[in-house]
């Protein structure tokens, strides 16, 4: 397997390493807390498709059995556990941005600002 | 028959309990503090009962929905998690029942609302514990983080910072974990700890299998706060109402410790990260850092809290020392600071509790000798706690500390053995430095005029504290039974 195979073959992945960076450098680098906040969501959504895309089988259908397909080989049918789990994760990152809302208007109403470094000066 | 369901039962009861605090609510606002206090009590009842029934017939293993594992969930209820849910909950219990008055003055009218987010931290904190399941784990992580944002949110004016704080970093922490356990299971197949670990050692070559230790390391970390990823703690306990910070300092983090343990020694497997990859001695370097950083931060506090924060920080570090020594000594000494801590925090979050509800303060530098004499039952527990953290005996913290040291000499590592002894004198030095003003400095002239009358809280608060209090005597007494009881929690081929 050559380079390029390597990298086109793992597009997916690539990708998802892509959107994990993209949501680390908006949690740690940028100074409004709702850009934070949105940095989190991308993060989040980077680990789902990673489960997602994992699942993913050349060639399968939907774990419902059908009547000329056998389901002695496993290969005709895609695992349907992963997008299961991550139905849980994406309910989980709903209300983890539900509560992170609630706690931006709190921090909105005590201080009339979301800049960090506004915030951090005023809290001294 | 309730034995068998007692896995399930225990999270179940909490829940139940945070679904009808809000619907009794509307009707009685004043229900929902003893509906709270009776859940703790009924939970921590039969936590106790289950504890003894898993010494005298073994564990018990609970299947949701009779399904099976490994395509089944299943709960676990063995020697180490029925030990560490009896902890949980009767520390649980005494702070609730401490948190009336505090969650009265701090958060008038909302106790209908606090008491059931507390009730959901509790299904978390218990679910974490008594889950076999990698994912199921994962989603009671996140329910008792949401529910600690939503308990420190609430503080005072800087509280909401300092809990979306921890939100961001806790939620970094719960993906790094979703990912590493994404890795496991698509390299094994089954997301169940028992099925892993037989799984595991026939694919321990596999980079994609230290890849999602490494992750996992690392997100639990941060649940349990040790050294580099502590960052959300200080603020977080600082500002959060002092009936909250009772009850997460305590335990949210010995949770996340026991779930490293759990994953670690009982997923992983000893052999695995701590021979062939060197994690266990990364978490020990790390947590002895920890250790130090702590210690040395919270004598530069002012206020009892932060310090007491920052004194949390340190005392994480003993049990991450603990697991990363990766031998018995070190495992009894994880374990059992585990529950030493518990008591210990707890106690001492609630006296600075206690202490910012009557002086409407907590700053170290205008404590004196009245204190003692306005309160002298809430000191001698305070007292206590702190004599306790700095590790004398007969107290419960020496005994920890004690065989932790063992277990750094067994390893020859003398470096962490320097560190244990020298942390126990900066323990000592900020300890000793309230005790020598609430005992002997006398209180400003101007003051002294005034009349010091006795003005001890009220019982509903003093009880609590000073069962704690007793009961960290009672433990360093009673600590050999504790430690025999121990050695039957390490996974097989420990000693």
């Amino acid at each position: 397997m050559n380079l390029f195979d390597f990298i086109a073959g793992h597009y997916d992945y690539w990708f998802i390493i892509i959107l994990l960076a993209i949501g680390l450098y908006g949690m740690t680098v940028k100074k409004n807390l709702v850009k934070k906040l949105i940095g989190m969501t991308i993060f989040q959504a980077a680990v789902i498709l990673f489960y997602i895309s994992s699942a993913i089988k050349a060639d399968a259908t939907v774990p419902i059995i059908m009547e000329n397909l056998p389901v002695d080989n496993p290969a005709n049918y895609i695992n349907p556990l992963p997008h299961a789990l991550m139905l849980t994760a994406i309910v989980v990152g709903v209300a983890t941005v539900g509560v992170a809302f609630a706690l931006l208007i709190l921090i909105y109403k005590n201080y009339k600002t979301l800049d960090e470094n506004e915030l951090l000066e005023l809290m001294k | 028959m309730i034995e068998k369901n007692l896995p399930a039962i225990i999270p179940l009861l909490f829940l139940f309990a945070s679904l009808i605090i809000p619907l009794l609510g509307v009707w009685k606002k004043n229900l929902a503090y003893p509906i709270a206090t009776l859940t703790a009590l009924a939970s921590a009842i039969l936590s106790l009962y289950g504890f003894v029934f898993v010494i005298l017939t073994g564990p018990i293993n609970y299947y949701f929905g009779g399904w099976i594992p490994p395509i089944g969930i299943e709960y676990v209820y063995d020697h180490l998690s029925s030990f560490v849910v009896l902890v949980i909950n009767f520390v649980a219990l005494f702070v609730i029942a401490y948190s009336y008055q505090p969650v009265e003055k701090e958060l008038p009218g909302k106790q209908t609302a606090y008491y059931s987010v507390v009730m959901l931290l509790l299904t978390g904190f218990n679910g974490m514990i008594i889950t076999g399941d990698l994912f199921n784990l994962y989603v009671f992580i996140e329910i008792s983080s949401l529910a600690s944002y939503a308990l420190i949110g609430v503080g005072d004016k800087k509280a909401p910072f300092a809990a979306f704080k921890y939100l961001i970093i806790g939620t970094i922490g719960a993906s790094f974990y979703l990912l590493g356990i994404g890795y496991l299971y698509f390299m094994s197949g089954t997301l169940n700890m028992n099925d892993l670990y037989n799984i595991l050692p026939h694919m321990n070559d596999s980079p994609t299998i230290i890849v999602a230790l490494i992750l996992i390391v690392v997100g639990l970390g941060i649940k349990m706060a040790i050294f580099p990823m502590h960052g959300w703690l200080p603020d977080s306990y600082t500002h959060a109402p002092s009936s909250s910070s009772a009850l997460i300092a305590p335990i949210g983090t010995k949770v996340g410790a026991y779930a490293m343990i759990r994953l670690l020694y009982f997923v992983f497997g000893l052999n695995y990260f701590s021979q062939e990859l060197a994690v266990s001695d990364l978490i020990a370097i790390f947590s002895s850092a920890g250790i130090i950083f702590g210690s040395i931060l919270a004598i530069a506090q002012k206020e009892m809290k932060r310090m007491l924060a920052y004194s949390s920080v340190a005392q994480i570090g003993y049990i991450g020392l603990g697991i990363g020594l990766a031998n018995p000594f070190g495992f009894i000494g994880a374990v059992l600071h585990l529950l030493n801590h518990a008591f210990m925090k707890a106690t001492l979050f609630m006296v600075a509790g206690s202490i910012i509800m009557k002086e409407g303060h907590s700053d170290i530098f205008k404590f004196d000798d009245t204190y003692r004499k306005k309160y002298p039952w809430t000191m001698a527990a305070f007292t206590v706690a702190a004599l306790s953290m700095v590790g004398l005996p007969p107290l419960a913290g020496f005994f920890s500390k004690w065989y932790l040291a063992l277990g750094t000499i067994e390893n020859s590592s003398w470096l962490f053995l320097a560190v244990i002894l020298i942390s126990s004198l900066l323990n000592a030095v900020y300890f000793f430095r309230i005790l020598e003003k609430v005992y002997m400095k006398s209180p400003e002239a101007s003051a002294a005029k005034e009349e010091i009358k006795r003005n001890e809280i009220q019982f509903s608060m003093l009880i609590p504290i000073l069962v704690l209090a007793i009961g960290l005597i009672v433990l360093g007494i009673l600590n050999f039974i504790i430690v025999e009881h121990i050695y039957k929690m390490m996974p097989e081929g420990m000693l």
